[in-house]
This record gives C-alpha cells, structure tokens and sequence, in this order.
C-alpha cells in the first residue's frame, strides 16, 4: 500500500514549498506548521475571523446534507434506482463548501464528473439532483445528464464534465469572458489529481498565464487517480508546482480543514479579481469510497488507511469539535440537522422514485437550439436522421 | 456584382459579423499578426484590434476549449484551424464538449460557436494535413456541418454558420481560396443552412457533391453533355447537417440516375449516408444502381503523382458516370 | 419494521452476486456504516454496507451462494422483531446444496449431447449433395431477370410481362427506356387517361371442360345490383364526341406546374381527375343529375359525391369521392389516388364505397371508343368515358386534319332525369371539358 499521500507530499525538506503571495502569507504558514503537527488556527484568519456562529453552523449543515445525499443515492445505486457511475465526494466535502462560501456575484464554477458536493454547494436542491441520479424527467438535466453531468448556470455552475481534465479549458473559456465582458470575477475550475497528466491542462495553464485570465485550477489531490496512486500516476510534488513553469502563482493546503480552504480559494480569488491572474491551487484531500461506487478498493488501498483518515481528518467531524468547542452548536442542534439531512435526502428519494421518466420523444429535445426553437429556426433541411417513431 | 475570391468572401463575412456583434471574436494560430496562414483574416487585425482578432499559441485544445467555454457564456467565438486535420488534438473540446453540453444540461446551456478552417487534400501535404472530416463530424449530433464551394456561398453560410445558436463546424478548402466569383457586397447577405443549390438542371442523371468535387462534377457535366448528349444536373450539397433530403429525392426522381462525389474517403462517407436515403425514399424511382466515386482509400499521399490518383478527378468521373448510362 | 437488506448493484454491469463471507452473524447488533459482507461481483469482491442501526434478525442467504441483485440477504431490526418476507422476495432465493449436483451432471450430458451434434452434423453433409457455388451463380443468374427498381414497377403498372423485354442496360438490365419502347399504343393511352388500371387477370384454363366457379360475395353484390338497376330503372342513353386535344394539354400543363410549385414528390394529375372536377362542377349548374328517386319522393342531394370504376381481380369497385364539389383539382386527385390505392389492395372501407350521388366509368384505358355503363342504384346518372383517338376532325375553319377526340355517354334515370336535362348537362360538361379553363371560374 502507497500510504497516506498527504503526509508524504508535504514535507519541506523535500520540497521546497514556493511562498505563495503576500495576501496569501497564511496558508503557507499553515503548511509548514502542519508538519510539526502544530496546527495553525485558519478560524482567525482574515477570511474567518468575523463569520457569526450561525454562519458556521449554516456551512456544517451544508457539508451535512452533500454527505445524507450522496449516502442516499448510494443506496439507491445499489437498489438499482441509478444507472451506470456514481462518484461520491463523501470525504472531501469541506473543499467545495469552503470554496463556494467565499464566491462573489461574478465568480463562476466548473468542475468535473465528482459533482455532487459542487452542485449542491452553489444552491442545487436535492430534488433535481436526485431526480437525476435516476434518469428522470424532474431531474436538472430533464434525465440526460446523469451524475456525471449536473449543470446549473443560473448559478454560475457550468457542471459537471465526464471527461478527465476535459474541463479545465472550458474554465478558461469562462475566465475569458468574465475579463472580456469586463467583470470583476473568476472562475474556479476543479480537478482532480489524476487531471493534471492530461495534456490541455498543461495548455491552459499556459493560455492562463499568457493572458493574464482569472481562472482558478484547484486540484481536489484525493491521492488516487482511479486506483493509482499518486506517487505511481505523478512525477514532481507537490502537483500544484506545475504551476511554477508557467509563473503561475501555487500552494498547497488542507482539505479536510474548511477554514484553510476558505483562506486559500479567497487569497486566490484576490488574485484573479484585482490583478487577473491564475492561481493552481492544490488541496489534499480524500475520498472514502471507491472511484465509483462500482469499483473496489482492495487493490490499492488498505482499510486502515481510510479508516485512519476518517476517524482523524474527517471534515465534517473536525468542523463539528470545532463549532461545538467555540459553543456555536449544540448537540441537539447536531442531531436535528442530521436527522433533516438524512429526511431531506430521503424525500429526494421518494421524489425522484415517484418521477416520471422522460418521454421518448424528448430523445430529440435539447440537441439543438434550432430544433427546440422552430419558430425561430433559420436553417432548412433534415437535421436528424433516425428518431423515435 | 463585385467578383472576389473565396478567402475574401470569408474575410468580409468575418469581417462584417464582427463589426455586427461585439460578442464575436476570431481566434487561431497565426490569424491576427501574420494575417491567417491563408490570408484569410489579411487586414482584421487593424480593423478591429488584439481583442476581436487573437493569435493563440499552438495548443488546439486549449483554445478550442476555451472558445467552448466562452460561447457557453454567450460570447460567438469563431475558431480558425490552420488545418481540420489539426483538430484531431482537440477531439474532445469539439466532439464531447461543444456538441453536447446542451444536450447533457437538458437544454441550459448554448454553444453558439464556429470552428472552421481549411479541410481538403489535394495540395501534396501528406496524411497528416489533408483530413476531410465532414462526415465524423456529421455524424455527431449536436453539431452542425457546412461546406461551401463557392465565393457567395462561403460568405453567405459562414454568416449564418456565426449567427447560428449551435456550434458549426465550417470546412472550407485551400484549393478554392483563390477562386473568384460574384458575391453580394450586402450586410444580411445570409444563405441559410441545409438548403442544397441545384448548380446545372439537366435530365438524364443527377451528380451530388459538396466541396470542391462539386467544381469537378460541373466539368464532368458539361464533357457528358457535348461528348456523349447526357444531360446532367448537379446537385451541390452545400450543408451536410441539416442535409437538404427533399432536394437529393426530387432530383433523383427527375433523373432516376445518380452519382455521388465527394473527396472524403469512402468507408462511412458523407455519400454513403446519402445513398442510404437515396435507396429507402426512391427505390421505386432508381433505373440503375446509385454509383460512387469518393477520395481512394488509402492515407493521403503525398506524391503528386499519387494524390492525383486518389482525389476523384475529372476522367475517374467520367468513366463511372458512362457506367450509369 | 425490520429492514431487509437485499443483494445491492455493485457495479455498473453487475446482475448476479455471490455471497462470499459473512462478517456478522444473527443476533449480532449492528451500525451505520458496519461490513455485513463480502459480496462478489463480475469485477470484484466488494462489502456489503450497513445503513441501519440495530440486531441483524436473520441471514437469508448462506456463504458461497450466487443470487439475483433485488434478493433478500438478510433482516436488520429491533431485537425479537418478526421479520415478514414476502413470497415474491422469497422466489429470488436460491436453492442450497443441490445445485452443485445439478451443475455437474449438466455438464456431462451437455458434454455428450455435444458428441451427438457433431456427429449429426458430419452426417448431414455426407447426405446432401454438394453443389458448387459456381453453379449456384449461374442457376440463379439463368432465373433472375435484372430489372431497375423503376422498370420494375412501370411494368407491374403497364401490366407488361418483363420476361419478354430485352434490357440494354448494363448486363442486360431492363431499365425505363425498355420498358416504354416494349409498351403498345394502348399502354401510351393508358398513360395519358391516367387511371393506371390494371386489365383483370385472364386465367388460361381449358374452354372445352365444363366447370363451375363458385360466386364470390363481391360478384353476388355486382350481379344483384346491377340486375336490380337495369330491370328498375328506365335507361336512356345519350352520346358525345368531344374534342380532346385542349383536355390532354391542359393535363400536361398543369402537372407542369405542379411539379414546379413543390418540392416534394409533386401530385400528378390524371386525365380522370380532371374528369371528375369537370362532373362535380358541371352537378353544380344541373342539379337534377343529383338525385335519388325515393319512396318520399325526389331526393335532392346536398353535396356532390363522385363514385368512379376501379377494376380489380375479381370484379369492380366503385370508390366515392366525398364533396368532390368543395375539393381543388390537387386534393381531388390525391382523394382519387388513395382510393385506387385502397381498391387494389381490398382495404376501401363500407363507408368509402356507399354514398354516391353520381358514377363516372371509364374504359379508355383498355381501348374502348365508347360504350354506356349501367346506372349505379340510387344515382340518377353515370357518365362513361371512352380513350382518346386520334382521328380526322373538320375544325372551325372547315378544314379536316388529325385531331384527337373522346366519347362520352350519359345513361340516364328517365323517372328523374328528361331527355332535355340529360342533354344539357351532358353538353355542358363536354363545353367544360373542351376549355378546362372555363373550371377556374
């Protein structure tokens, strides 16, 4: 077994950890603290530092109701409810919610295919994923997206793509029209570890830095690409380094921690909102199931390893000591958000069993703009050429 | 009527759609600076500015993709490739991205985009500069496929094609860019897709093309009329997806006989497809079998003396249209 | 209420999974999150998750068994709880033990049943005679007439035997031209009256054997109905021979037109189609050609409905063409066509034989310069229409040359229609006919 990446990739005297910016002096403190095992307070951080109870309490709730959710759709997978994939973020949910929680009006995201947590995170409801999970008509995707493909521009989230680091151009296209219309915004494009081995990263990280586009590359590092784990998928640690050839501004921080994640994704947000510049921001995390749910775990992990990070590291355990600690939430207060949670996701359940499929003919529906606006449509002549009969 | 080439054709449509539309750019290797590898965009950069008119680096992915992105923001970016062939390195940006983003967020998202640039052999550049990927690209759906073979028509469907709300994928020819013909100087001048042009009406047998065979078929047509007395319409596609059917049926219903040209390759070409409809909707109508003539099946070569040889040229037609007759 | 833990989908393209080891047994207390089991899938050995707190009540299925994704695998609920298991889950179970013994002896008969195969095999082929495919070629090559898809249906519809024509296509194929220069005169005629019939099929038998061929139900209608009309109404015949040339290029003129102004497979107007428009609005000026005598008394009818003759096999059929008044000439022809189409193929509905208000027949195709159809029952009138012939004709100047010319006749009702009334519609149609234009106003 490869063991716990993220104790091998941050230790300084093998890697000479690049200093960040000055705005993002702290994370890099914090990496280097980590080491000695003396953990840096991020609750004091600039980011933190004034957030009311209520709105730490709302931010465990959030990172709560992704883990009810996808524990739901995982049983629903295995009743057969959900087709084909199912990549579960339980594990890694303080990073999307920690991200999100420091977005502002022009910020936009796109992820890959481990979409719930994002999706959920920007403010999709559980019906509509659910709903997509199994193929309905009710579901964000009207059934043809699956888990793989949620998508949400409405609130800035332009999904949710199938294909390893497909994506990290098309975050570049939007970072390119945010600057090009003028706005004050970033995109924040997320990856996982095994993306940064496909080439059009490489390109856009170039593209990036060439034209000074606010996109923001954050590698989810769950340790594994698939089963491969990263010190057998990844020349040069950490990942994020990969930036430097591109004089990209980096760092490294922890995922399991949310107030590093906000002070991370908002020094880089500073970045791309004030002087336009890309940021790759890799973030050590972990997953607990396996790629899919459909693909084992033996092969390359022991139990031990994930049961070490879930009873040490666990986001959502830790946040909770914490808020429980600074007397932000109660017990009952726990409780209750866990039994809505878990409520919530079970009337998803039963909101997306009760749903409707789509019907045949929607086959054809959404393919093109033209043919779902035949009043409209300019062109002539045969646009398919096999449909339902 | 001005007469201008087929390249100028397309600078004015890019030019005038751009002036039109702050939302469209042009963007590609060498368009801006360097004037396009073909001249295609001479001019544009002082016109309209490092903004509208962008040099990329060689990374087809990255700027494909990220072309991707900003049409699904709204934005109308038109995408130059050197070659077609060279979007074979960014296959998933156009095939997964741009062609099914609407489909898989069950209609939320747009990809009102343009990838277009040069896709012919012919010109001695080797297999790997002289792909004619029309009919892959047809064969996605989601995407939209156009390829015109005349001055006006590149003008008027490449307008439209940046009008469009879907992605087109606009393949154009090297070997064309120097022709010249009449082209409305008009602003709204906009040939619409999927409309085919019946380019010569005759009786006896209908040749279907699109592309540069449609210029060699017109030759073929007029050697079959004042050699052999065979009168022969020629039927240029124009539009690959949306395919103009009704045209191809009621001309192969006049004629009864047909012959397909194309300089893509033969296993699954555009004219296969065509001659699958031909047979399912005018069986009844056929008085001979539908004959075909497509590039020869190899990588393109690149001797002249064999490239030649392999793009269907005039006498390879002809011989197969005295087959029909 | 315990909760039954089923054999859960573990991948994408798992439907069966074996049970390899159980981590709990019953009775044991259980947690969220626990490892029941370990389940083997088509790609690997997975655990079976807990998601419920409480006693694990029972374990349905043993270690080493394969069951269906959906079957039950074991309860968990409050300790002593009952655990209701219906009998539809239960059939998912599987059987112990003895599939093992099952298993193998299936293999040994397979295993023998395969020996038999081939050995039946082997001794088919030495029983049949082996032929070359050389010859299988030629064999079929000698029988199949190579014919274009299009020769092959103009021949079906000009009722030309393809046998008899020689193709000079390419190997010999029969193509269009082939089929037109072997079509006689009568077959060109056939064309241009535009009906398209096919002759009744003339079965060859040997005149001098006497036999009886029993009355199919459609001959036994046409008999009593035709029997009926003749011996109760008093006929009367009347006959015009009009000048056709005007009718046949007004025909070529406007499917001309037609085929202009779609883009589509144009309608083709038939000579009888614009017969019958000429009849529909010719009843309009001559209502008394349709009525009905009726026990009441004369029935007026409101609307213009043509019946027309459509030959089939077997006998005759008479098609009605609804409002043929209120109709263009393209709908009409259309209306006409599909009814042909439904004729030929035995598929005309009751409905769309009765109603008529007026019959045209029509015999030009099979060569008859005239001839006086019998009335249609309740029809007042039937108009029969005669080919077209080219013969010598004086023309206004006085001056004789070659025209083309038709015959109609009218028979009448003489309880419903006069001499006078007969004649004028029939003159009437015959102006209308001789300048189809008059029809556009």
């Amino acid at each position: 077994m490869e063991g716990l990446h993220h104790d091998t990739i941050l230790e300084p005297e093998q890697k000479n950890l690049k200093k960040d910016n000055d705005i993002s002096e702290s994370s890099d403190i914090a990496s280097i603290n980590m080491i000695d095992g003396s953990v840096k307070d991020f609750s004091q951080t600039e980011v933190n530092k004034n957030l009311s109870g209520e709105y730490k309490v709302n931010l465990y709730e959030q990172m709560i109701r992704i883990r009810r959710f996808e524990e739901r759709s995982l049983r629903s997978y295995q009743q057969g409810h959900i087709g084909g994939f199912l990549h579960l973020y339980i594990g890694q949910e303080a990073v999307a919610v920690g991200s999100v929680s420091v977005l502002k009006e022009n910020d936009h995201i796109i992820t890959a295919y481990r979409d719930h947590g994002h999706a959920l995170a920007v403010g999709m409801d559980f019906d509509e994923c659910m709903a997509e999970l199994y193929g309905k008509k009710t579901g964000c995707s009207k059934g043809k997206g699956g888990s793989m493909h949620f998508f949400a521009p409405d609130k800035n989230f332009w999904g949710g793509h199938g294909i390893v680091g497909g994506q990290t151009p098309l975050g570049l296209g939007i970072a390119y029209a945010l600057k090009y219309n003028n706005k004050k915004g970033a995109c924040l494009c997320f990856m996982g570890d095994g993306a940064t081995n496909q080439g059009p990263f490489y390109e856009s990280l170039n593209l990036a830095s060439l034209w000074n586009l606010p996109v923001i590359y954050i590698i989810e590092n769950n340790g594994y690409s698939m089963g491969t784990a990263e010190s057998r998928h990844s020349a040069g640690d950490p990942l994020a380094r990969r930036g430097d050839a591109f004089d990209i501004d980096w760092s490294v921080s922890n995922g399991h921690d949310i107030y590093e994640v906000r002070q991370t994704i908002s020094d880089a947000l500073a970045r791309a909102h004030e002087n336009s510049r890309p940021s790759v921001l890799e973030i050590i995390t972990y997953r607990y199931r396996g790629h899919s749910v459909a693909d084992p775990d033996q092969t390359y992990r022991s139990k031990e390893e994930i049961e070490e990070y879930k009873s040490n590291k666990d986001p959502l355990n830790l946040f909770r000591e914490k808020l429980l600690k600074e007397k932000n939430i109660t017990e009952e207060q726990v409780k209750e958000i866990d039994l809505k949670a878990k409520g919530d996701a079970d009337a998803s359940a039963e909101f997306a069993d009760a749903s409707p499929y789509p019907d045949p003919a929607e086959l054809m529906d959404d393919v093109y703009w033209e043919t779902d606006n035949p009043k409209e449509k300019k062109s002539y002549g045969t646009m398919f050429f096999e449909t339902p009969s | 009527m001005a007469k201008i080439t087929y390249r100028e054709a397309l600078n004015q449509a890019l030019s005038e759609e751009i002036q039109r539309d702050k939302n469209v750019i042009l963007m590609g290797e060498e368009v801006a600076q360097f004037k396009g590898s073909y001249k295609v965009s001479e001019g544009m950069l002082e016109n309209f500015g490092s903004d509208r008119i962008i040099d990329t680096p060689i990374s087809e992915a990255a700027f494909s993709g990220l072309a991707v992105g900003a049409a699904m923001m709204g934005m109308r970016p038109v995408v130059e490739f050197m070659f077609w062939s060279f979007c074979y390195v960014a296959f998933d940006q156009i095939f997964n991205n741009a062609a099914s983003v609407r489909y898989m967020s069950g209609g939320l998202i747009n990809v009102p985009i343009v990838f277009r640039g040069p896709a012919n052999g012919g010109t001695n550049v080797g297999a790997t500069h002289s792909h004619t990927p029309e009919n892959f690209a047809a064969n996605t759906p989601g995407l939209k496929v156009i390829c015109p073979a005349t001055p006006a028509d590149a003008k008027g469907m490449l307008k439209s094609a940046i009008r469009d709300n879907d992605p087109v994928c606009v393949m154009e020819n090297t070997i064309l860019y120097n022709m010249q013909d009449e082209v409305p100087e008009d602003e709204d001048f906009l040939i619409p897709l999927g409309k085919a042009n019946i380019l010569k009406s005759g009786n006896d047998m209908t040749i279907i093309a699109h592309g540069k065979s449609v210029h060699t078929s017109l030759d073929v047509a007029q050697t079959l009329e004042e050699k052999h007395g065979v009168s022969v319409e020629v039927l240029d596609l124009r539009s690959i997806r949306p395919l103009d059917v009704n045209a191809i049926i009621k001309s192969v219903k006049k004629t009864n006989r047909v012959l397909l040209v194309e300089e893509n390759k033969p296993f699954c070409g555009v004219d296969a497809q065509i001659s699958f409809i031909i047979q399912e909707q005018a069986f009844d109508y056929l008085d001979a079998p539908i004959k075909r003539i497509s590039a020869i099946d190899s990588p393109q070569a690149y001797s002249k003396a064999l490239e030649n040889v392999q793009i269907p040229a005039h006498d390879r037609i002809l011989a197969k249209a005295m087959e029909l007759i | 209420m315990a909760t039954i833990i089923e054999m859960p989908k573990l991948s994408d393209t798992m439907t069966v999974g074996t049970l390899v080891k159980w981590h709990k047994k019953n009775g044991d207390e259980v947690k969220n999150g626990d490892i029941l089991a370990e389940i083997e899938t088509d790609k690997a050995t997975m655990d079976l998750e807990n998601f419920d707190d409480g006693t694990l009540l029972e374990i349905f299925v043993e270690e080493g068994n394969e069951v269906p994704i959906g079957s039950p695998l074991a309860a968990v609920g409050e300790e002593g709880e009952e655990v209701n298991i219906s009998k539809q889950k239960k059939n998912h179970l599987p059987v112990p033990d003895v599939n093992v013994v099952e298993e193998s002896s299936a293999e040994e008969e397979s295993n023998d049943a395969k020996e038999d195969l081939t050995y039946k095999v082997e001794s088919n082929l030495a029983e049949k005679e082996i032929i070359p495919v050389d010859t299988v070629e030629e064999n079929i090559s000698l029988k199949r007439i190579l014919i274009s898809p299009l020769a092959k249906k103009m021949a079906q519809e000009m009722n030309i035997d393809i046998s008899k024509v020689t193709g000079s296509g390419p190997n010999g194929r029969i193509t269009k031209k082939d089929i037109l220069s072997n079509s006689s005169n009568s077959i060109d005629e056939n064309i241009s009256t535009g009906l398209a019939q096919t002759l009744p099929k003339l079965v060859s038998v040997n005149i001098k054997d006497d036999r009886v061929v029993p009355v199919s139900k459609m001959r036994s209608i046409i008999a009593k109905r035709l029997l009926e009309s003749k011996n109760s109404i008093p006929h009367f015949y009347l006959q015009k021979e009009i000048n056709a040339t005007p009718l046949k290029n007004a025909r070529i003129a406007l499917n001309l037109k037609l085929s202009k102004k779609s883009n589509e497979d144009p309608t083709k107007l038939t000579l009888n189609d614009i017969i019958l428009k000429a009849c529909a609005e010719t009843i309009l000026l001559v209502p008394e050609i349709n009525t009905s005598w009726e026990e009441k008394g004369i029935k007026f009818h409101g609307g213009v409905h043509l019946a027309f003759g459509v030959a089939v096999d077997d006998g005759l059929l008479t098609p009605v063409v609804r409002h043929a008044d209120q109709l263009g000439l393209e709908t009409l022809s259309l209306e006409a066509k599909s009814l042909i189409l439904k004729a030929r193929s035995k598929k005309l509905t009751p409905d769309e034989m009765s109603g008529s208000t007026f019959t045209v027949t029509n015999l030009g195709m099979f060569g008859i310069d005239f001839f006086s159809g019998i009335i249609n029952p309740p029809n007042a009138a039937i108009l029969s229409v005669g080919g077209i012939v080219q013969k010598p004709i004086v023309d206004s100047m006085g001056n004789v040359r070659s025209g083309e010319t038709m015959m109609l006749g009218l028979s009448c009702d003489h309880r419903l229609v006069d001499g006078a009334v007969g004649a004028s519609f029939l003159q009437l149609l015959a102006d209308t006919l001789e300048s189809p234009a008059s029809m556009l106003v």
